[in-house]
């Protein structure tokens, strides 16, 4: 109960500080040292109305008793209102939200990506240094310089604590969106459900700019993959879509992503984030309309011009009941070194009744492929012509 | 905050111009040179012009050519003053070797 309550504050108080004091390792000091004595306190003395600005308020009084320790440093600090008059004026009940700034920091272009993700994921979403080690598969002591690097850029650069210009937030909301997608796709690689975290951050994002279609349409995305993962494999096996078994579906999750979705299209939506919802969408529909989905694709494709998109779409064109087409549009692609242009011949060929060409194919594929269930994959199918 | 930033041209980009191209990308130079934003700066001679200089056990070596044996070749820099790095960044987008094939390297300056 306390840890949810801190989880759902980490991220409100710690932006509230950072732009109280403009240092974000002080800031996260004063941060964590509030959430200490909230952990000693509240269990006996009970919480106090608003957590929130309770431990915004502590937090402050933390950070400017230790500046007034430190006064030589306190002249160095950015941005740094006289300490007295602030900490009468607080007003317990409004606390401005400044979600908003920290993610445009966290996700800086100016930053290495490796260390964009850390941070949102560190600063936005409350996570230990040792869980987001844990989630990337590197050492805590890795990750613990990978964060220090990015704070250290940010201070030492200027990279601003603000919400960027109108002319420039378009491709900075590219950006962030990049990195909430990218944290999304590592979902399952660790024991941290990152899924999860990318969906909360997709949750703050789409709460503090509610008129973004492709922030709502990045959140969609992420809830409809979501409902479906405890389908996606068995064991270690990945299930493809026609076999999962959908009673695994997580059927509110797939209605709470189509309500964002629908929100995404009424703002307008047509970018790429909600065009791929549309397809997950109707991909987790009863009878999937797959010459609908061929067509989102086509229009992905245009998007971003990805040749994996476009094998995608042949995908959904066989799926449609036209193989000899998506083998066409298949070949066309130059995609060699890709396992699942090999496979997705494999499995266009067989359908054609190309066994031995789809032999070849499957052969391969096996080739490239790298993890032990791909290779097990592979072989049943080969098995099985 | 000072920013350094740093030329790396192509030097074979300003040659493929126009003679008007190559008036415009001046001017472009003069515009960036005249802002108020500006405290300092230079246009390096051609990289064929330096001479490296290191000293090792008291004795001077020099060496003829640019520090880096890169394609891009250090041309000039700005020296500007800036709110923060978005500010520093945008000037930097304008400087017209950004794209002309080659790069500007933002660095902020120690302050004294």
């Amino acid at each position: 109960m306390l840890d949810d309550v801190f989880r759902d504050e980490w991220g409100r108080v710690l932006a509230s500080l950072v732009g109280f004091i403009g240092d974000f390792d002080k800031a996260e000091d004063a941060v964590q040292e509030a959430f200490a004595i909230a952990a000693e306190r509240w269990p006996s003395a009970g919480m106090p109305d608003n957590p929130g600005a309770w431990l915004v308020t502590t937090a402050r009084n933390r950070a400017i008793d230790r500046i007034r320790r430190e006064r030589t440093l306190a002249e160095k600090i950015h941005l740094l209102p006289p300490p007295e008059a602030t900490v009468d004026e607080i007003d317990d009940s409004v606390i401005k939200d400044e979600r908003l700034e920290l993610i445009f920091t966290c996700c800086h272009p100016a930053l290495p990506l490796e260390g964009q993700v850390a941070l949102t994921l560190r600063a936005l979403g409350g996570l230990e240094t040792a869980e987001i080690a844990r989630a990337f598969l590197v050492s805590e002591e890795t990750m613990k310089r990978r964060l220090s690097r990015a704070k250290t850029k940010i201070k030492a650069t200027g990279i601003p604590f603000s919400v960027p210009d109108a002319h420039r937030l378009p491709e900075r909301l590219d950006a962030v969106l990049a990195v909430v997608y990218l944290i999304y796709n590592e979902g399952y690689r660790g024991r941290v459900d990152l899924g999860a975290e990318a969906i909360r951050l997709g949750q703050v994002l789409t709460a503090l700019i509610p008129d973004e279609p492709e922030a709502q349409g990045l959140l969609a995305l992420m809830m409809l993959h979501h409902a479906r993962r405890h389908a996606r494999f068995s064991g270690e096996d990945l299930v493809l879509l026609d076999d999962q078994d959908r009673s695994l579906w997580d059927m509110r999750q797939i209605s709470a992503g189509r309500a964002v979705l629908d929100k995404a299209i009424a703002l307008g939506g047509r970018g790429a984030y909600v065009v791929r919802a549309a397809i997950a969408s109707l991909q987790t529909s009863e009878h999937v309309d797959w010459p609908q989905v061929a067509t989102l694709y086509r229009r992905l494709a245009e998007l971003t011009g990805s040749p994996v998109v476009e094998l995608n779409r042949a995908v959904a064109l066989a799926q449609a009941g036209d193989p000899a087409t998506a083998l066409l549009a298949v070949d066309r692609l130059d995609l060699d070194g890709y396992l699942y242009f090999h496979s997705t011949r494999g499995e266009l060929l067989r359908r054609l009744g190309r066994d031995d060409e789809a032999r070849a194919a499957y052969r391969r594929a096996l080739d490239l492929a790298t993890s032990t269930p791909e290779k097990r994959f592979l072989t049943r199918r080969l098995e099985n012509l | 905050m000072q920013y350094a930033l740093m030329i790396y041209a192509d030097p074979g980009s300003q040659e493929a111009l126009s003679d008007a191209e190559r008036a415009a990308v001046f001017e472009e130079y003069s515009v960036l040179a005249d802002d108020p934003r500006r405290v300092g700066g230079a246009q390096l001679q051609s990289a064929e012009t330096a001479t490296n200089v290191r000293v090792d056990g008291g004795r001077t070596l020099m060496t003829d050519g640019p520090f880096a044996d890169t394609k891009e070749v250090l041309g000039g820099f700005f020296l500007i003053e800036a709110a923060d790095l978005d500010e520093a960044l945008e000037f930097a987008a304008r400087i017209p070797a950004a794209r002309l094939g080659g790069a500007v390297e933002v660095r902020p300056v120690v302050q004294g």
